[in-house]
């Protein structure tokens, strides 16, 4: 008798564990899909279709290392441009990114996109998570 | 009478596709056009005269003088840009790299590319940006001169080009990538910002390359 309680109450718990991940899955697709719209309207045809860049003229986004130690950072450049020097990939790139024009939901989304397309693997950032940030523009 | 209504078939399968590869051989001439009767050796002889592109006085990202003359025996691409646009031009030249990519072995073929931003785009930007494109040598130039010189040359080429400072960037233009022939004829134009169009460029460019020197195409 104990046992079946045991295994029943495990069971709800699987399940419970189950659902919470698939509505979690189901959110990372909704930022996904909607980034994947923004991005081919508000970066692609500076950054490519692939992320690849242009040249020495525009970086890609292939740079996982550079987005993770930039992970924080990320947000208001889309929002505010950047005008900086950067190192991507080993190279320099000094021209200037304009501000894109979206607001805190719509960065969270394409964010999540370029975070996890073009070889990248870095899972949901949400409009929490980018508020704060926003939030530390310097 | 099988083999009588095999080779029949054959034969029109094949005059067929012989039919098609001739119109296909053949670049349309854009412009406008008009008829000239002159008199050689006593024959009245009507010939028609193709709107060409005119002379220009330009200067290159290596700050030599670029002209008419200087495209002499070559097919050309044009197009117009500016090195900080923002919208359009990235995918434009993103897509031109693989026209200059195609033929800068070849000998017969070149870009220029005409800043319509001549105030911020002086020879060392342009040079910079050709730089920063990995452009080098002689077959992909980008030219700057004076702004009206170059905005008048821009509706001989059939493109428009405008400021605005309402645009992104402060001006506004159409993103065409125009064919020139060595007789300075327009014969095409494709739309840079699309992949499939600028693959139809390199294949018109290559169908260029194999047109008779002398040949009168309608």
């Amino acid at each position: 008798m104990k046992l079946s309680i045991i295994t029943g109450l495990l069971a709800l718990i699987i399940c419970l564990a189950y659902s919470c991940q698939s509505e979690d899955r189901i959110e990372y697709m909704r930022y996904y899909s909607a980034g994947q719209d923004l991005y081919k309207t508000k970066c692609q045809n500076c950054h490519g279709a692939q992320g690849e860049g242009l040249a020495a003229l525009i970086p890609p986004l292939t740079d996982t290392v550079y987005l993770r130690a930039n992970n924080n950072k990320l947000a208001c450049y889309v929002q505010n441009g950047l005008k900086l020097p950067i190192l991507v990939k080993g190279k320099a790139f000094n021209g200037q990114m304009p501000p894109a024009g979206l607001s805190p939901i719509e960065i969270a989304q394409v964010l999540t996109y370029v975070k996890n397309s073009f070889g990248n693997n870095m899972g949901i950032y949400d409009v929490a998570q980018t508020n704060k940030h926003l939030g530390k523009c310097e | 009478m099988k083999l009588i209504i095999l080779s029949a078939c054959s034969i029109l399968l094949w005059s067929s596709c012989s039919f098609n590869d001739k119109s296909n051989a053949v670049l349309p001439i854009y412009g406008s056009r008009e008829p000239v009767t002159k008199t050689v050796n006593g024959k009245q002889v009507t010939d028609t005269v193709y709107q060409t592109i005119p002379d220009f006085n330009f200067v290159n990202q290596y700050g030599k003088t670029i002209n008419r003359k200087s495209l002499d025996g070559s097919i050309y691409v044009a197009d117009f840009f500016f090195t900080s646009c923002p919208s359009i031009c990235p995918v434009m030249h993103r897509n031109m790299l693989k026209v200059y990519e195609s033929f800068k072995n070849s000998g017969n073929v070149k870009i220029i590319s005409h800043s319509i931003d001549p105030g911020h785009d002086s020879v060392p930007v342009l040079k910079s940006y050709a730089d920063k494109l990995g452009v080098t040598g002689n077959n992909w130039w980008f030219l700057q001169g004076k702004k009206e010189a170059t905005y008048k040359l821009a509706e001989s080429y059939l493109v428009a080009v405008q400021e605005d400072s309402k645009a992104e960037g402060g001006f506004v233009h159409a993103g065409y990538f125009i064919l020139v022939d060595k007789q300075k004829r327009i014969r095409g134009t494709y739309d840079g910002t699309k992949p499939e169009e600028v693959d139809k460029l390199i294949a018109d460019i290559k169908t260029l390359q194999n047109e008779p020197e002398n040949m009168i195409a309608q």
